[in-house]
């Protein structure tokens, strides 16, 4: 089949018009849009508890909050921006708008199942936020985000909410992950061989291999902590039997392979934005795609360097610390391959690039105090302290939400045929770098000082780097409201864009802008691997219509 | 959007218009219900972890535990399953051949087989209540091994969530069955596309085959 349903002259966004055309949707760039603003929805609201936090501990006493609502704030902080912002962020927003189109395929293998996965997203968005507002009575929940038993298990009845909030949005990235999976193997262009594949295809098969085969331990040990407080089963709970480590373990095995779920996807984007702004071939194509597959493996077996100090045996420790040493290599392959693909490169600055340095500089901090967390003996010393809070910021944020913020404005004009203005662009990415360095980089040395992870006070010699670490959040929310009005504003008002201004040989610029419904005029022949630019060529100049 | 190439002749095969062909739409398929079952054998292989992992640990409570439960019972809903495997793969293939009412009569069967499973799951768990054998927290039976251990009472928390996880998968599959007999009733099936009955035979037999784990673990093993 190479006729296509969308009528000429419309696009994705203005084919069928009215808020229930959205609703029912089962365009996946629709569908990619829809689960974007979610996401940023809940940034929004994650961040401002996180703006809390970070007021309250503008000083070592009471400053805005309790103690109590203190525990509560970066418990939903937590909750929200791993289950509800950073996991979903790329792989469900971006990948979903941009993956069918790298693909040359006129959506995603199952569009029904693809809808439903956004409607799981929201059903497990409004259980846990409904918390909240606590329940019967109960105040909301105060665990952090891991649940920890046994106290999970004797707190208020409201974390049994939040529970089957995170199972069911654990549902709708298990089922997102096998949609690509499929995808990827069945909805390829003629001539789009695994050796032609965009790299980040690669990362988000990568990814979906990973959300598919760890989630659904999550989602069984979420079921069973839910029936530990409402049956009383006992299997986490020392009083009854049980072993309230065997839920750090599960818990783990799910959400240690959960960062690269976050980081893989961002590696992928990374990846496609180098040689777009650098005009290079990328350096190492295979070495970064099978890094990925290296990652993904090694994500599954590190799982214990989160519980060096929960009393597991002294054999088991040495070989997840040994193990945890691994990660480092595919991930060294990437950045070197980055590195190797931009020397002699005609870098240029535009937004994009910019936040490919951003990935950089905060991926290689929060990469490298990855590994001294994972050295045994300084681990035991910096366990539960600031450190671990700087560091999983570092990489969390770092490659994620730069990586995401750059694929934004890397896919603005093709996602909404709208230039976004690039002084702007600059002056909001170098506010949420500064903001962000300033935030957290204080909390490495706070940590290495010995100030405790989750306390609600500190010591009279930490009020300093505090007071820096506050007001650097201040200004990284800042940033981050700059960046949210200067895009509207090209929603709106910006300059038309043409169909590729980037110049980018990928093949999801290849179509008009907006992409019409079914993504091509006529389903494309891929002849060329899509990174093949020639030095020198500087970006073309006219980048309107 | 997949927008369906409808043919006027109802049963006639039809595939979504973002794939190539009715085959390619039927791979995709098959692949994309073999990774749903892969994600469930990680979330029940997770609670066999645990409960061999107590097994191991307390092995005297769990055999003395395990001798309470009624291997009769478990041989019965064995027999039933599997049976019910046996008129789900003849469904299956009667769809395959197109035959309405033979595939209409097999998915019945295999209803009526499940609902069976039920049932004696339902005297199982009543006669178990009545004994005061609950979930640890809950547990009330009085027992030599009960007053004295937890673990003997961790192993009905095991029983009752792993036998209650897979009862709940039966349900689902029971909505499943009865959904595509309804639609194979209509004559959706006849004109060579079965992809649903066939989807629905994977899930079947998986929720099978996660029984015959079940039974000896529980039940059997001393």
């Amino acid at each position: 089949m190479t006729t296509h349903a969308s009528p000429a002259g419309t696009n994705y966004l203005n084919w069928e018009k009215g808020i229930w055309s959205w609703m029912k949707t089962l365009d996946h760039k629709r569908i990619g849009l829809m689960y974007l603003a979610s996401v940023l929805f809940f940034f929004f609201v994650g961040g401002m508890f996180a703006m809390i936090i970070r007021w309250e501990h503008l000083s070592g006493g009471p400053t805005v909050i309790n103690q109590a609502t203190y525990n509560q704030m970066f418990t939903y902080h937590g909750v929200i921006m791993v289950f509800l912002v950073v996991i979903p962020a790329i792989p469900a927003a971006l990948g979903n708008f941009i993956l069918p189109m790298m693909l040359g395929a006129k959506d995603v293998a199952f569009p029904r199942l693809n809808l439903f996965s956004y409607y799981l997203y929201v059903a497990g968005a409004i259980f846990a936020s409904s918390s909240l507002f606590g329940w019967f009575g109960n105040p909301p929940a105060d665990t952090g985000w891991t649940f920890y038993t046994p106290y999970s298990i004797r707190t208020s009845p409201t974390v049994i909410l939040v529970l089957t909030g995170a199972f069911i949005a654990g549902f709708s990235s298990i089922l997102t992950g096998l949609n690509f999976i499929v995808t990827i193997h069945k909805l390829r262009a003629p001539g789009l061989t695994w050796g032609k594949l965009p790299l980040f295809l690669w990362a988000l098969y990568a990814t979906s291999v990973v959300q598919v085969l760890a989630t659904p331990v999550l989602a069984i040990t979420l079921l069973l902590l839910i029936l530990e407080k409402v049956i009383k089963i006992g299997i986490f709970d020392a009083a009854l039997g049980g072993d309230p480590v065997l839920f750090q373990h599960f818990f783990w095995f799910y959400s240690h392979p959960a960062v690269y779920i976050m980081a893989l996807p961002a590696f992928g984007i990374i990846s496609e934005m180098i040689p777009v702004f650098t005009r290079k071939p990328i350096f190492g194509y295979k070495a970064i795609a099978y890094s990925s597959f290296g990652i993904a493996l090694i994500a599954f077996l590190v799982w214990g360097h989160h519980m060096f100090v929960s009393g597991q045996s002294e054999f088991a420790n040495f070989t997840f610390s040994l193990l945890t040493m691994l990660v480092a290599v595919p991930t060294g392959v990437k950045v070197f391959s980055w590195v190797g693909t931009m020397y002699k490169g005609s870098i240029s600055y535009e937004a994009p690039m910019l936040y490919v340095f951003g990935f950089l500089e905060l991926f290689m901090i929060g990469g490298l105090t990855g590994v001294f967390l994972g050295t045994l003996a300084i681990d035991v010393h910096l366990t539960q302290t600031y450190f671990v809070v700087a560091h999983f910021h570092y990489v969390m944020v770092g490659s994620t939400l730069m990586a995401l913020i750059g694929g934004m404005h890397f896919w603005f004009p093709k996602m909404f045929g709208k230039l976004y203005n690039e002084r702007a662009a600059a002056v909001g990415f170098w506010m949420v770098l500064a903001g962000f360095n300033l935030t957290f980089f204080p909390q490495f040395i706070l940590g290495s000082q010995g100030m405790p992870r989750r306390y609600w006070s500190y010591l009279p010699e930490f009020t300093f780097l505090n007071q820096v670490s506050s007001w650097g959040s201040f200004l990284l929310g800042l940033g981050f409201l700059w960046i949210a009005i200067y895009l509207a504003y090209a929603l709106l008002k910006g300059e038309r864009a043409s169909d590729n201004p980037w110049g980018s040989l990928g093949l999801e610029w290849q179509t008009s802008t907006p992409p019409p419904l079914e993504n091509f005029a006529t389903t494309p022949t891929v002849k060329e691997w899509s990174y093949d630019y020639r030095p020198g060529t500087p970006l073309p100049g006219s980048k309107t219509a | 959007m997949s927008q369906t190439v409808v043919s006027t002749d109802p049963g006639v095969r039809h595939h979504a218009h973002h794939f190539d062909s009715a085959e390619h739409e039927f791979d995709s398929a098959k692949q994309g219900m073999w990774l749903f079952l892969v994600t469930e054998v990680l979330m029940i292989g997770a609670i066999f972890v645990a409960f061999m992992t107590f097994r191991g640990l307390y092995l005297e409570d769990f055999q003395a535990a395990h001798k309470l439960l009624s291997v009769p019972l478990g041989a019965t809903n064995t027999v039933i399953l599997i049976t019910s495997s046996v008129t789900m793969v003849l469904g299956v293939t009667s769809a395959q051949r197109k035959q309405k009412g033979l595939t209409v009569l097999m998915l019945f069967l295999t209803f009526l087989l499940a609902c069976g499973f039920l049932i004696v799951k339902y005297i199982e768990y009543t006669g178990k209540f009545h004994h005061g054998i609950m979930p640890a927290g809950l547990y009330t039976g009085v027992n030599e091994f009960a007053a004295s251990s937890d673990a003997f009472k961790l192993f009905f928390s095991f029983y009752f969530v792993m036998t209650g996880i897979h009862a709940a998968h039966v349900v689902i599959g029971m909505g499943l069955i009865l959904w595509i007999m309804r639609r194979a009733a209509r004559g959706e099936f006849t004109g060579g596309y079965y992809t649903p009955v066939e989807l629905v035979g994977f899930y079947w037999h998986f929720v099978d085959l996660v029984w015959i784990f079940l039974f000896p673990m529980l039940y059997l093993i001393g």
